[in-house]
């Protein structure tokens, strides 16, 4: 188990290298670059412009570039923004807290709707709770979480003049103007996730309960409840752990257009803020940040399955 | 030493300014607000920016992103009357400048009791480095703006209280360009420890200190004790406590920030329908001003592309279209209105209505143009012409523009297809000439020949990372420096209606389609401040306040 736990461990590092690597390079065959973009419309003569690609390195062969950062990295520095002249790090600290709670309470939320009524809809299978719930959960995959948001920002102003605060205020600073800025985006991401893993839920539970040993325990007389919550659900939740992580590790970075519809100074939208810029240090520090983020959750899952499945054992 | 005259150009330049542009509309509310009530001290001003600035240094950047939020911390030499922004006023500057019978000399005299937000005294010496900074930036300094200052020759210092601009030639707009918003005062003393400090620091003359900036989110600045500004009455200037700009990109959002009242005020400007639906919601809450904007879009053919170095085909592509019956359209939908030459429309330099619809694609008779424009493709034998019109993926206003050109082109059977490109590689596009006919842009913080002629000088020359049209014509070359040295502003306005007539008819190189209109609309609890027709100057928030 632990050579199994360090091979893993050693691999993302390859593996890392490798999105390193492909991100460095599909991002300079997209035509323009930062400084083109910065002085779009503005009468700049030609030599600034070339002087400040001399200045941020552009003018440098692509190979030489990529040296320069892999060297940085081996030194553990990202780099800094070329946007904005700041380091990477800064840049990426303002926002990490939020999108990480964010996506800690679209998850919680997500889980706490998904699971009971993935499971309900299951045992009921084919009655009208089941089609109320099934209802419920494709709404949620069919309709987009930014345009969710839309309806409810519309919805809280049109109704009672209130939208969320547009200023991130810390959990620990003050926990009431913390949720009122979280609690509708939260609401509109954890929808539509909810529903994929009611969705996995409800599937899985359905599989288990044909199941033999579930059929055995039935026969024993154990009663439904201890069936459904400890024989069956126990063995279903594998997969739809696996659903919650990997849509965790998106959410970290993935809530573009929720975080633009609530002006959320997320991962997301830096990242777009910096493929829109071509600020590259930070696309690609936020790239293996992300990479790194579904890398470790993936581990983490792994060896989750081995303390939900005592069969399951790596070596 | 010199035969002085008091602040002949800047003075001329206003007058002009003021006799030619209109004044911006505003709803009763706005209007009322400014002219009658008495300034209420006290208050945070809450406003929208829409892009987070680059670097801090204004003397690098072109992006109004900077100024919104930036611009409140520092001063300049000259700057536009908050009151009347046709009109040129002293900021740091103790008088207008005295300019020397041959036009080559400009003497400011500084105020004596400016401090910076650290407590230490401006002197000229602060002026001198900033100026210094800007128009002979040292190796690895960008200045963008340096060759607005071409004609300066030396910058002096002979008193703590005084400085001397040298020219090289006389220049009709250096007065003018003194009251450029980028001009930040800068500390003597912390360029010389570094050059590149402004970057990332803050630490100005202006009516607000630097509090905090929260990257992505918000800018926080608070009232400067020690301002030298003070109102008519001798009250301590700014009125407000404090401001905080909000970085909001999405346009939603930006409309629910002001709708929810989070937010009080978007200095740049909203589309009609963003102004009709905050309008509807906020009723009696919401002021509106609107104003003719100094931003326009250019057709823009690539001389250098067949059949566009053809000038039959470039006059057709500019004949076809009805730019009348364009914003009549396009102004209910987008921030488009006024059709004008290479000058902004009304303004101090724009030719009369009549002298302009003798230009090519300018004349009211939609219909006798585009016929004329047909005839033009077939002189050429280009009557099934075919290109693909490069565009940026900007909905406002380039995407309904661009519509409303294909569709007139199509008319006089041109097949152009849109390539909308995302901004940076549209901007590697034209900057490669790789297209064949583009929809260019430009804004200006003045109305001002040499700034709106830029992008005409010779694509080898002056225009160099300009010109898109990518062409090279000494004559123009020599109409747009004569009008530059031209100090009479009657004889330079002839001047520029020539090479109007020169750049967008004979030769036909590249000419606007419509010029911008500007919207905001804000909560009228925002006093004292006026639209002007740039989004760059009056941002220091000197004289806003609040009302109830």
């Amino acid at each position: 188990m632990r050579r199994y736990v360090a091979g893993r461990l050693l691999l993302m590092i390859p593996t890392l290298i490798g999105v390193a690597i492909l991100t460095f390079v599909i991002m300079r065959a997209v035509p323009g670059d930062i400084v083109a973009l910065k002085y779009a419309g503005s009468p700049v003569p030609q030599s600034i412009i070339d002087d400040e690609r001399h200045q941020l390195g552009l003018d440098k062969p692509m190979w030489e570039q990529f040296t320069d950062w892999m060297g940085e990295i081996a030194r553990f520095d990202l780099g800094t923004s070329l946007w904005t002249g700041h380091s990477v790090v800064e840049e990426i600290e303002v926002r990490f807290p939020l999108s990480l709670e964010l996506a800690i309470i679209a998850t919680l939320l997500a889980v706490l709707i998904a699971i009971p009524l993935g499971v309900v809809a299951a045992v009921k299978q084919d009655t009208w709770v089941d089609y109320a719930i099934r209802l419920f959960s494709i709404g949620g995959l069919a309709m987009p979480s930014f345009w969710i948001g839309l309806l409810m920002v519309l919805a809280t102003i049109t109704f009672f003049g209130w939208a969320p605060p547009l200023v991130f205020t810390a959990i620990t600073e003050d926990p009431i103007a913390n949720l009122s800025q979280m609690i509708l985006p939260a609401l509109s991401v954890g929808y539509r996730y909810s529903a994929v893993s009611m969705r996995m839920t409800r599937s899985t539970v359905l599989e288990v309960l044909r199941e033999d040993y579930v059929r055995t325990a039935r026969a024993k007389g154990v009663s439904e409840s201890v069936v459904v919550m400890r024989h069956a659900l126990r063995n279903a939740l594998l997969p739809v752990i696996t659903v919650v992580s990997l849509e965790f590790a998106f959410l970290i970075g993935g809530l573009v257009v929720t975080e633009q519809v609530f002006n959320l100074n997320g991962i997301g939208k830096l990242l777009v803020d910096a493929v829109a810029h071509r600020d590259y240090t930070l696309i690609q520090a936020l790239v293996l940040l992300l990479a790194a983020v579904f890398v470790i959750i993936n581990f983490v899952v792994d060896m989750v399955y081995v303390v939900l499945d005592p069969r399951i054992r790596y070596s | 030493m010199f035969n002085r005259q008091i602040a002949a150009l800047p003075v001329a330049l206003a007058l002009l300014l003021a006799a030619c542009t209109p004044a911006p509309k505003g709803s009763a509310a706005t209007q009322s607000a400014s002219g009658a009530e008495q300034p209420q001290p006290g208050g945070t001003l809450t406003f929208i920016v829409n892009a987070e600035p680059p670097s801090f240094d204004g003397h690098r950047e072109t992006t109004f992103a900077l100024l919104h939020p930036i611009a409140p911390h520092y001063s300049t030499l000259y700057k536009f009357d908050p009151g009347d922004l046709t009109k040129v006023i002293p900021d740091v500057a103790a008088a207008m400048p005295e300019v020397s019978a041959d036009k080559l000399s400009y003497t400011i005299k500084l105020r004596t009791d400016v401090k910076f937000h650290d407590g230490s005294k401006m002197t000229s010496d602060d002026i001198v480095a900033t100026y210094q900074k800007i128009i002979f930036p040292p190796t690895g300094v960008l200045s963008p703006r340096a060759g607005a200052y071409a004609a300066v020759e030396t910058i002096t210092n002979p008193a703590p209280d005084s400085v001397v601009f040298k020219l090289k030639y006389p220049s009709a707009s250096f007065g003018t360009n003194l009251a450029s918003p980028w001009n930040f005062i800068y500390s003597a003393a912390k360029l010389k420890t570094d050059i590149h400090w402004y970057e990332k620091n803050i630490m100005g003359t202006g009516p607000f200190t630097y509090v905090s900036n929260t990257k992505g989110q918000d800018w926080v600045g608070k009232k400067f004790p020690d301002y030298f500004g003070k109102d008519k009455n001798g009250v301590q200037l700014p009125y407000l406590d404090g401001y905080k700009a909000l970085i909001i990109t999405d346009a939603n959002a930006e409309v629910n920030a002001i709708r929810s009242k989070q937010a009080a005020i978007e200095f740049r400007g909203f589309t009609p329908q963003q102004r009709d639906t905050l309008s509807s919601a906020l009723g009696t809450s919401l002021a509106i001003q609107e104003a003719p904007w100094i931003c326009v879009n250019y057709i823009v053919p690539n001389t250098k592309k067949p059949p566009f170095d053809d000038v039959r085909v470039r006059q057709a592509l500019t004949l076809a279209i009805d730019r009348y019956a364009g914003s009549t359209a396009l102004q209910k939908i987008t921030i488009v209105k006024d059709v004008g030459g290479l000058m902004r429309p009304k303004g101090p330099f724009a030719q009369a209505d009549a002298d302009l619809q003798k230009i090519a694609g300018f004349g009211t008779d939609g219909a006798a143009n585009k016929a004329k424009a047909k005839q033009l493709l077939a002189d050429a034998g280009q009557s099934n012409l075919t290109f693909k019109f490069l565009n940026r993926n900007i909905t406002t206003p380039y995407e309904p523009v661009a519509l409303f050109v294909l569709d007139q082109w199509k008319q006089i059977g041109i097949n152009a297809t849109h390539d909308v490109k995302e901004t940076s590689a549209y901007q590697a596009d034209l900057r490669a000439g790789n297209f064949e006919v583009a929809l260019d842009f430009n804004c200006d913080f003045l109305d001002e020949p040499d700034l709106q002629l830029a992008k005409f000088w010779s694509a080898s020359g002056l225009g160099k990372g300009l010109n898109f049209a990518y062409y090279d014509d000494a004559t123009l070359d020599k109409m747009i420096d004569g009008q530059s040295r031209e100090t009479d502003p009657a004889k330079r306005k002839a001047l520029v209606a020539d090479i109007e007539k020169y750049a967008m008819d004979t030769k036909a190189y590249q000419y606007p389609v419509l010029w911008w209109y500007r919207i905001i609309p804000y909560l009228n609890t925002v006093r004292g401040w006026r639209i002007g027709s740039n989004h760059y100057t009056n941002q220091d928030l000197e004289t806003v306040w609040l009302g109830k």
